[in-house]
């Protein structure tokens, strides 16, 4: 799984950060999405899913899923 | 107004419903009834409101989150057709408006001035200083007179003391601006009595920027003012904001503390859940299911279609208002099993308590915080807590844009 965030349409809301605080952060002078790590671990694959599903400006992508959508 | 729309979801005009509508007599916890009946019956469908006008109404959870998402949607409360919640909140927003009620990008240029003080690690940061608060005011009731009204003595003022910090506001004058801003919340005030209170509260905040301007601190209010020497807002500007952040920081959280109190009161089972843990995570989890559970933000999200959009069988036009109830999206049954049901074990992250968005509560991870740190300490340090007075004694915020209670006799 890779995981891509748009920090040009990220409102810093923090849900990301509480959800899966090993792959996300925010920037300090405005509390914009920094993603830690591109490639997560399989064991917090559940936590980024969730992350991606609760972030309100849809600023979290999970390039799996794409992928799946577009071989069918 | 009127327009083409799918058979039997746009009801003749006699027959809108109006809106709010009424809860039932009885169950303060829940929505009015007839907005269950909308969620199984027309699901999006017209209202009317105050002024006469006719919105859709959307109360479906999918419905709520998709279109609070949707960019064809916007918040803009100059449109002619945004559907203002009353005539005091149309007449605040024409004074002083700001990102809330703005779009892209001038929302996001606004909203981003003031969110580095609501990101996880700095609110974080303050829990130790939150807890203080807390224990500070619990000390204080348990050395004072019994009954006591818990709004006054501990749920007020603990958002009030938190967002005072945060702000740069000088604590010392809560009672000015509590009153007013409980006056601007209050969906019966007149126009003319918002006006006044709008004035008071940019005229106080106006002189604060003033003094942050020349005399800066490590606060919110002085990072404004630092914009205004940039010359990136104007002195109206960030007073307003200023305002915006007063007022959503204290209201609202303090309404959840009362409320989220007395519906575990009414809940012992649940409640026994909360004060037997000291672990955080079913702490927090019991914060999101009364989030959920009470949505005290109980007016509907408000919003301006801005092109037409197809959803669930109908068409909004491009211009129509809509309200996004998210009550009742909170309670609806495909989102959340058995939803009329306090259950603080089911950890209902996705609910809509805070909207969704790019509107979505700056303050949450706040709010947040606050609500963890006083229902772990509450109960756990006065464990016979209980109300005064009977129920039907307890008076509601049925006329708010907050739902709450005005006062709440406690004694232990
Ligand atoms: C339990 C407490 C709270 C609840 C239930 C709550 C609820 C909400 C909701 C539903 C919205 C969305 C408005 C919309 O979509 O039109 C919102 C926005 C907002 N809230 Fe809160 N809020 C709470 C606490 C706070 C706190 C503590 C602050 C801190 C200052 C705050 C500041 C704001 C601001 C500034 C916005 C506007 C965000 C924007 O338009 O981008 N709120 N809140
Ligand atoms: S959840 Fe979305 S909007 Fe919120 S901080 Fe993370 S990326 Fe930004």
């Amino acid at each position: 799984m890779k995981v891509i965030v748009d920090q040009h349409k990220c409102v810093a809301s923090g849900q990301c950060v509480l959800t899966a605080p090993e792959v996300f952060d925010q920037r300090e002078e405005d509390g914009i999405v920094v993603l830690l790590t591109e490639t997560p671990p399989e064991h917090l694959t559940d936590d980024v899913r969730q992350a991606a599903t609760l972030c309100p400006a849809q600023a979290i992508w999970l390039a799996e899923q794409e992928k799946q959508e577009g071989e069918r | 107004m009127s327009t083409i729309s799918a058979p039997g979801t746009d009801v003749p005009p006699a027959e809108t419903p109006d809106y709010p509508m009424t809860r039932a007599a009885g169950c303060p916890f829940d929505p009015p009834p007839a907005l269950h009946t909308r969620q199984t019956e027309a699901p999006i469908s017209r209202v009317r409101l105050w002024n006469g006008t006719t919105p859709w109404l959307v109360t479906r959870y999918e419905d709520v989150r998709a279109l609070l998402a949707d960019p064809r949607i916007g918040s803009d409360s100059t449109h002619p057709h945004y559907p203002h919640q009353s005539p005091a909140a149309k007449e605040r927003r024409r004074q002083s408006r700001t990102f809330i009620t703005m779009d892209d990008p001038e929302h996001a240029r606004l909203r981003r001035m003031v969110t580095a003080a609501f990101s996880i690690k700095h609110v974080e940061a303050l829990r130790p200083a939150i807890q203080k608060i807390v224990d500070d005011l619990i000390d204080a009731m348990l050395a004072g007179p019994r009954p006591v009204d818990l709004v006054q003595a501990f749920a007020l003022p603990v958002p009030s003391l938190v967002i005072c910090a945060l702000l740069g506001v000088p604590y010392a004058d809560h009672d000015f601006f509590q009153t007013n801003s409980r006056i601007l919340v209050r969906s019966t005030t007149t126009p003319e009595q918002a006006r006044a209170a709008t004035q008071l509260l940019l005229d106080y905040l106006d002189r604060l920027i003033g003094d942050k301007l020349t005399h800066p601190t490590d606060d919110l209010l002085s990072t404004l003012a630092e914009r205004v020497r940039a010359g990136e807002i104007s002195r109206h500007e960030a007073a307003s904001m200023g305002i915006l952040l007063l007022i959503a920081g204290h209201e609202t959280t303090a309404n959840m503390i009362a409320l989220g109190t007395l519906a575990l009161l009414r809940h012992p089972d649940q409640l026994a859940r909360v004060s037997a843990s000291d672990d955080p995570k079913p702490i927090a989890s019991a914060v999101e299911e009364l989030l959920r559970y009470l949505t005290i933000v109980h007016s509907g999200r408000r919003r301006v279609a801005r092109e037409d959009i197809e959803i669930g069988g109908v068409t909004i036009r491009a211009g129509e208002g809509v309200v996004l109830a998210n009550d009742i999206g909170n309670r609806d049954p495909a989102a959340f099993p058995d939803p009329d049901r306090l259950d603080v074990d089911r950890n209902p992250r996705h609910h809509v308590a805070f909207g969704f968005g790019v509107h979505q509560c700056l303050g949450q991870p706040l709010a947040r915080v606050e609500l963890q740190v006083v229902y772990s300490t509450l109960y756990r340090r006065i464990p016979t807590l209980r109300l005064a007075v009977g129920l039907d004694q307890i008076p509601f915020k049925h006329d708010g844009t907050v739902y709450g209670v005005y006062e709440l006799p406690v004694t232990w």
